[in-house]
């Protein structure tokens, strides 16, 4: 035999071997999910994350006071039991008995130091804000205070944790389920500073550990036998992996590469429907789609000028032929799913047929002065996105039809986004998705002490002064009915034109057992389970 | 020889510098900011995340730190991946690229020398119409096309190669990109050495070589191939780079480690230490290729003589 043929022999069975290894290792019984998760992370420390995708990692290996379950509901996570003062103010949390992945004790003292190190202002946490319902919360925060002892968060023995509320919130059980709200090891954030979120330094208290993290490639979390329900947890191991491209990431999942998939591209919804219909995910998410008024620039200080403008738009026909994805055209701005609510408070005009509502925009162009021979001519700002533009287009054809001229003009997200906040533009593209699951998320961005969120410059006493009646509720359906009154405001005064309601898409492989479609649109891989 | 290698690098450094110069400036100008997005944070937290990363500082104070840091190797922390430094991220993605690189640069060199040597050697024949309707499809089609036609044939249809993903930077992860991304290179590389290829056939020195007759393995081999050569390592030096550092076509559709993706989803995000790093990478690498190709010119080239 010559020396090569001895060569590529040897190579020839060096591969067999190897493939016979790698076949061996998957048919082992370690149980797999991979899951694309249509972003890579800015980070994985749950007090700098801003993103689903990087909560929906980061979720399955830390814990808050509360948790999701199956369906994204608040359930008991690192507490087991907890108690409310008469006045709503005071919450009182008993730890559950559970350790880190290390098998150090998970205490109050963890809790107290978590929620001061997200408020200290060199945390520089972007998400922060959403505890200030806790006392002097944003004072720390804001440096107008420099002792962390005055936040409303105390131990009171080492399994149990003490909460004061400035005002009553109805929604903070909600809240501690919040990446903000995690707690984190403290033995190890202090140790370690910034680099404790590093795989091999990073311990949870959550069902997974953090294994390895290759930039931009994947990350993988292995089962935390330390997790105090691991007996029911069925995955071994978690991948994420980035998956930006969206075509891609479905021709993986086709493909068999991924399990579970975050998002599709939607033109190929009804490729999707036909094909693989039972792995199609689609729900109501919460979050709506509008578009803002700029009430400090002419001619949108009129009110008939943005009912006609918001009257125009035919949202069924928007949702049914544009987006095609189960959207769910908008009448109001709070999503169908939003807890802690009542009736939605719908525009006036919701149930009138389009052509009505068409003779009727114009007609209130009219008494605006605008007219064929001085039609209303504006600029639409929105950040670009296919998506975006495919709806700005077919908005515009709608306001063509009551005699309305737009510019589209688009520009990049960042630049998009600091024109709204600066009061940049006319007419333009924005969207809310809620943080935690209360209409207080989404109310709060027309009170105009929001300022900079407030893209609109809504400003209106009567507004802010429900608000605040609102705060100082504990009986829900009080509450419930004075936020009413705050929606039912906005949709009469149009700041936005709401265009719809958001969903979630998911690819879920049928092997995928256990996900429950969620308005939080949260899925923590501790109830899923593989079959086959 | 070893003279111009010194004074060419000696001529890098203002060169870098002058390059680092305008690129911090001028991505500060860009509109917008790193902490501009979708959910925009309060003006207080603002304050707070450009305190942390000293934004909050006189941009010529900025600088003086960017550039001190530079001076020792530090690129400062990524504005967008919170859990990196901009070295580290640069570190991690760089193997994937060169690895990714330099295997698409090899087929591109092998296959399309070759393809433009016979096309060249049977001018005018179906073989060279052949080549050079070859050629002219990778050049017309684009990555973004090709890239996903390639996926959906091999990862779905025939199911051989996986669609995506690094793995451990196998061969069976390696070959969809590779082949995507040379595929354009070849036909740029098999373009320039027919061209060139041609003009040197009807040089002087072949026909003399041929009226001493030689063999036309060794008249093809030695003299015509070193000559028609020269064009196209002048194109490989830039291209070089290019391959190097990735594409974010390439690495978005395959999801690939790389740091192409850095070169524009940076500038995107306004994450001005990313950009930095980025187009210090880049700099470098320009410099030292172009260096690079200079020398060899000085052994493929007895005409160029450096003084």
């Amino acid at each position: 035999m010559k020396p090569h043929r001895a060569a590529i022999r040897a190579l020839a069975l060096g591969i067999a071997l190897a493939s016979t290894l790698a076949l061996s290792g998957l048919a082992s019984a370690e149980t797999v999910l991979r899951r694309g998760n249509a972003g890579e992370p800015d980070t994985l420390d749950p007090h700098k994350a801003t993103g689903i995708w990087e909560n929906n990692i980061i979720g399955d290996m830390m814990m808050g006071l509360l948790t999701e379950d199956a369906d994204g509901k608040a359930t008991a996570g690192a507490a087991e039991s907890w108690t409310i003062s008469d006045d709503g103010k005071v919450y009182t949390f008993k730890l559950r008995d559970h350790t880190w992945s290390d098998g150090q004790p998970v205490t109050a003292d963890d809790v107290v130091f978590s929620i001061q190190r997200v408020l200290n202002p060199e945390t520089a946490s972007e998400y922060a804000s959403v505890l200030y319902a806790v006392t002097n919360a944003e004072a720390y925060n804001t440096g107008a205070i420099d002792d962390p002892a005055k936040i409303g968060v105390r131990a009171l023995d080492p399994k149990t944790v003490e909460f004061t509320l400035a005002s009553p919130a109805p929604y903070f059980l909600e809240l501690m389920t919040h990446h903000s709200a995690f707690v984190l090891p403290k033995h190890k954030v202090e140790a370690l500073g910034d680099d404790w979120v590093k795989p091999g330094n990073m311990v949870s208290n959550g069902a997974y550990v953090l294994s390895e993290w290759t930039p931009n490639t994947q990350i993988k979390l292995v089962k935390n036998p330390k997790f105090y329900d691991a007996a029911k947890v069925a995955i071994d191991t978690v991948y994420y992996t980035p998956d930006e491209d969206r075509s891609t990431a479905l021709k993986r999942f086709r493909a068999g590469e991924l399990d579970v998939s975050y998002e599709f591209p939607g033109d190929q919804i009804d490729w999707l429907r036909e094909n693989m219909p039972e792995a199609v995910h689609i729900s109501p998410e919460l979050g709506y789609y509008y578009y803002v008024f700029n009430l400090r620039k002419k001619p949108f200080d009129q009110l008939a000028v943005r009912e006609a403008l918001a009257m125009a738009i035919d949202r069924e026909i928007l949702c049914a032929k544009v987006l095609k994805t189960g959207e769910i055209p908008a009448y109001n701005m709070l999503p169908p799913g939003i807890a802690n609510y009542g009736e939605p408070a719908l525009v006036a005009w919701h149930g009138m047929p389009q052509a009505e509502r068409v003779a009727k925009a114009k007609e209130l162009l009219a008494g605006a002065g605008f007219g064929p021979d001085n039609p209303l001519k504006f600029q639409l700002k929105y950040n670009t996105s296919e998506d975006h533009k495919k709806i700005a287009v077919a908005i515009a054809a709608m306001w063509r039809q009551i005699g309305v001229q737009t510019e589209l003009f688009n520009s990049e997200v960042k630049v998009h986004y600091n024109d709204l906040q600066e009061g940049n533009f006319e007419v333009a593209r924005a969207a809310w998705l809620a943080d935690y699951n209360d209409p207080h998320n989404f109310l709060f961005l027309l009170d105009s002490r929001t300022k900079k969120l407030n893209y609109a410059g809504y400003n209106n006493p009567a507004y802010d002064k429900l608000m605040d009646e609102a705060s100082q509720l504990t009986d829900l359906e009080a509450r419930a009915k004075v936020l009413g009154q705050a929606e039912a405001m906005v949709m009469q005064d149009l700041p936005y034109a709401p265009i719809y309601h958001y969903v979630s898409e998911y690819l879920v492989s049928p092997r995928v057992k256990g996900w429950v479609d969620n308005a939080k649109n949260l899925h923590r891989v501790r109830y899923l389970s593989i079959e086959g | 020889m070893l003279d111009l290698l010194l004074r060419r690098l000696l001529v890098g450094i203002p060169t870098l510098l002058v390059i680092i110069t305008v690129a911090f400036f001028m991505i500060r100008l860009a509109p917008g900011g790193p902490f501009d997005k979708e959910r925009a944070v309060t003006p207080e937290v603002e304050r707070n995340l450009l305190k942390a990363y000293d934004l909050d500082q006189p941009l010529l104070t900025q600088y003086g730190r960017y550039l001190t840091g530079v001076l020792q190797g530090d690129f400062g922390p990524s504005y967008k991946y919170h859990d990196f430094t901009v070295g580290e991220l640069l570190r991690a993605g760089f193997p994937a690229s060169v690895k990714l690189g330099s295997l698409a640069l090899l087929l591109a060199i092998v296959i399309g020398v070759s393809l433009g040597a016979m096309g060249a050697l049977y001018q005018n024949t179906g073989r060279d119409y052949a080549v050079m309707t070859l050629a002219m499809t990778g050049i017309t089609i684009p990555t973004f096309v090709m890239a996903p036609l390639l996926t959906l044939i091999f990862g779905i249809y025939l199911a051989w190669l996986p669609v995506a993903g690094w793995g451990e930077g196998g061969w069976r992860h390696l070959l969809l990109p590779v082949v995507a991304l040379a595929l354009p290179q070849i036909a740029y590389i098999a373009r320039l050495t027919r061209g060139s290829m041609i003009e040197v056939l009807n040089a002087n020195y072949i026909r003399t070589a041929r009226a001493k007759g030689l063999a036309e393995r060794i008249v093809i081999g030695r003299h015509a191939l070193k000559g028609a050569l020269l064009p196209v390592v002048s194109y490989l030096g830039p291209t070089t780079a290019n391959l190097v550092t990735g594409s974010v076509v390439i690495e978005t559709i395959f999801g690939i480690p790389g740091i192409g993706r850095y070169f524009v989803q940076s500038a995107l995000n306004r994450d001005y230490t990313m950009v930095m790093g980025t187009v210090v990478v880049y700099a470098v690498l320009i410099l030292l290729l172009n260096l690079l190709v200079d020398l060899l010119y000085n052994l493929l080239d007895p005409k160029v003589q450096q003084r």
